[in-house]
């Protein structure tokens, strides 16, 4: 497995972190205190934590519209965050991303992304970058089922073949893009094979289960790291809430909310199994518990009263340097 | 006269016409409904429910999902027009011209052109565009002043739900690629729409203000807020013209010049960046046309020359608001 007990801990966190501020931000949005179009990461916890675990330095991850699991996963200041989806000043984008472009370069974070499969292509040139200066870096490109059928998908997936660089293609099938199944989208009946026969090794994992994305991801981002070129990990798990928050979810097939809470939920999971890996107790992830809570009321309660940007604020940002004649 | 929104007018055009015209068919990403986990189709009809009952009433055939793939989706109109079809296809938000645009300003556009005049392609694509949301920068561009730079597109941008039947049954007739945009903070606006069928040309302005003193030219969604603008100038005793052209391509011209010759000032409002947009457009047709006519510097009243923000605080000083056309407006009296 590769986690002591300490990264146990840490991983628990994470996704328990990643579940509060995601059911918070839901409830705020019914509130009435969030503006714009919320996606919400609610039960794939493990495929970013599963993945990002594994990174640290320089290695890079770009993420989706449902991206704030990701970017908690990558070490985001969850604060920072939450206030950025309050479009404070003193947001993680200073109010002008929001959720869908929540970005931390500095911090190996290259920014939820808007259009599906903007990211893919974005990571090939982060990964392209690791190799050039001879790092031993990675870049993962988090992207859902819907966006392996654009053609940015296909055009990086290749280039990083071409040029043989370590990025990381993170398929996450919650099996749907907004109200169509993948069983509709994709053509062929194996998404898997498909993808290998851009060249490189596929890794499957079920998204419920952390330790199983931990390995596929731990497989696939050695290999990158050696330096064989790209890899894939494919994780499976449906998300917990719509599309994005009011989708009233007619597509759904009976009962599988139910059942994916009730049966294919990762924090249950990892609480029922960590003990086969590691001296963890109850109590302990208990007190993780409360202290996630507690933060998570923190952001929010910081959130709410942030100073809110201004006019002044408009225009700044767009340019670091734009001198203009005559001004 | 039956009151409808924005977005039942449009669906209702499209149930009009594909009912008398089965070359019409409607194609992109959840058009249908999405095809839920059992593979049963209708449930939404568009993220906007635009096309709501499409796929009930034509079938799979004529009001086709698609995967997430804008390209192919645009690619598939313009190849289906040039063969003698009249698709209508969906991409959901104008911004996502930055996946397709190869297949719309290089290939459909020119068809006609670089084929010498042998050919038509009578697509259309509908995107909902504009801001209001908080819905950021790649989920809020209106994007039709862009395309209206591009030679072989023809531009659409209703302002009411009249407007975008009529219209829309124009786009469908015609034998050009047109696009289509809705401001999507009008789909659940109301007005009067006539239940039969009905098309407005065109290159014809609408004139829904008549006054004295200024000509103001909005687009879209700036219709609505000039024409409070203007409402609310009217106790202080002052009149205008307002210029709703309806297409930026072809461009009623003429309207907007007949009416800058009697009053002899000019605002022109769109919530576009204004660098090479469609306000600095009507300022430059204007100033070239009838300079002797203008008794004041024309203003243009746009968003800045930034994307647009997500924060509410930000995006309401991003679009025009009503208080910035009026002050435009009285700046060209002064
Ligand atoms: C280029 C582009 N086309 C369409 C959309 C609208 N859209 C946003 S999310 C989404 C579905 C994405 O599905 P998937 O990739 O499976 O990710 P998930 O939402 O399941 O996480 C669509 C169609 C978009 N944002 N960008
Ligand atoms: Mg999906």
């Amino acid at each position: 497995m590769g986690l002591d007990k300490d990264g146990l801990l840490r991983a628990y966190r994470q996704m328990k972190t990643i579940r509060e501020f995601e059911e918070r931000t839901f409830t705020e949005i019914m509130n009435g205190q969030i503006a714009g179009f919320t996606h919400l990461y609610t039960g794939q916890e493990a495929n970013a934590v599963g993945v990002c675990e594994h990174l640290s330095g320089n290695d890079t991850i770009i993420s989706t519209h449902r991206g704030h699991g990701h970017c908690i996963a990558r070490g985001a200041d969850v604060k920072g965050m939450m206030a950025e989806l309050w479009g404070a000043a003193s947001g993680l984008c200073k109010g002008k991303g929001g959720s869908m472009h929540i970005a931390d370069v500095d911090n190996g974070i290259l920014g939820a992304n808007g259009i599906v499969a903007g990211g893919p292509p974005i990571s090939v040139g982060a990964a392209l970058a690791a190799k050039i200066r001879g790092r031993d870096n990675v870049s993962v490109s988090f992207s859902g089922d819907g966006s392996v059928n654009q053609g940015t998908c296909f055009e990086a997936m290749n280039l990083a073949v071409v040029l043989k660089v370590p990025a990381i293609f993170v398929i996450e099938n919650n099996y749907y893009s907004e109200h169509t199944s993948i069983n509709y989208a994709v053509g062929c009946d194996d998404l898997k094979a498909r993808t290998e026969g851009f060249g490189f090794p596929v890794f499957v994992a079920d998204g419920a289960d952390f330790f199983d994305v931990y390995r596929a991801a731990g497989e696939a981002i050695g290999h990158a790291r050696a330096g064989n070129g790209p890899a894939g990990i494919f994780c499976e798990q449906g998300r917990f809430q719509g599309h994005f928050v009011g989708d009233p979810q007619g597509y759904r097939g009976e009962g599988e909310l139910d059942n994916l809470r009730g049966e294919r939920d990762c924090l249950q999971h990892f609480r029922a199994r960590v003990g086969e890996y590691g001296d963890v107790s109850a109590e302990e992830l208990d007190t993780i518990d409360a202290e996630v809570l507690s933060l998570i009321d923190e952001a929010v309660a910081e959130a709410r009263t942030a100073p809110r940007p201004t006019a002044a604020d408009l225009d700044s940002d767009v340019y670091i340097n734009y001198a203009q004649g005559g001004a | 006269m039956p009151e409808k929104t924005m977005r039942d007018a449009i669906n209702e055009a499209l149930h009009q016409e594909m009912a008398v015209d089965d070359t019409v068919f409607v194609i992109g990403e959840d058009v249908a409904g999405g095809n839920g986990s059992d593979g049963t189709v209708g449930c939404a009809g568009g993220v906007f429910g635009v096309t709501a009952g499409l796929y009930e009433k034509f079938g799979p055939l004529r009001c086709i999902d698609t995967p997430i793939s804008e390209s192919a989706i645009v690619g598939a109109a313009a190849g289906a027009a040039l063969v003698g079809m009249r698709p209508v296809a969906e991409i959901m938000f104008s911004d996502f011209i930055g996946v397709c645009m190869d297949q719309i300003v290089n290939q459909m556009a020119k068809f006609r052109y670089m084929f010498g005049g042998k050919t038509r392609c009578p697509a259309v694509i509908r995107f909902a565009c504009g801001a209001g949301f908080s819905a950021a920068a790649q989920h809020s561009q209106t994007m039709y002043q862009m395309m209206t730079a591009v030679p072989g597109l023809k531009v659409v941008i209703p302002s009411n739900a009249y407007d975008a039947k009529g219209l829309l049954l124009s786009a469908i007739r015609d034998d050009d690629p047109v696009l289509f945009f809705e401001p999507k903070a009008l789909y659940q606006e109301a007005c009067e729409v006539p239940d039969e069928p009905y098309t407005i040309p065109f290159g014809e302005a609408a004139m829904p203000r008549e006054g004295d003193d200024v000509t103001v030219v909005a687009f879209g969604q700036m219709v609505g807020r000039a024409m409070a603008a203007i409402d609310g100038l009217e106790a202080q005793g002052i009149s205008c013209d307002l210029v709703d052209p309806r297409t930026t391509s072809p461009l009623d011209s003429e309207t907007i010049l007949e009416s800058v010759a009697a009053t002899g000032r000019l605002v022109v409002v769109d919530e576009s960046p204004p660098r090479c947009g469609l306000t600095a457009d009507i300022a430059a047709m204007v100033s070239e046309k009838a300079f002797r006519s203008l008794q004041a510097p024309v203003k243009q009243v746009c968003a800045p020359h930034t994307p647009v923000p997500f924060s509410p605080d930000l995006e309401a000083e991003y679009v025009p608001s009503i208080d910035k056309i009026q002050a435009a407006i009285r700046e060209t009296l002064q």
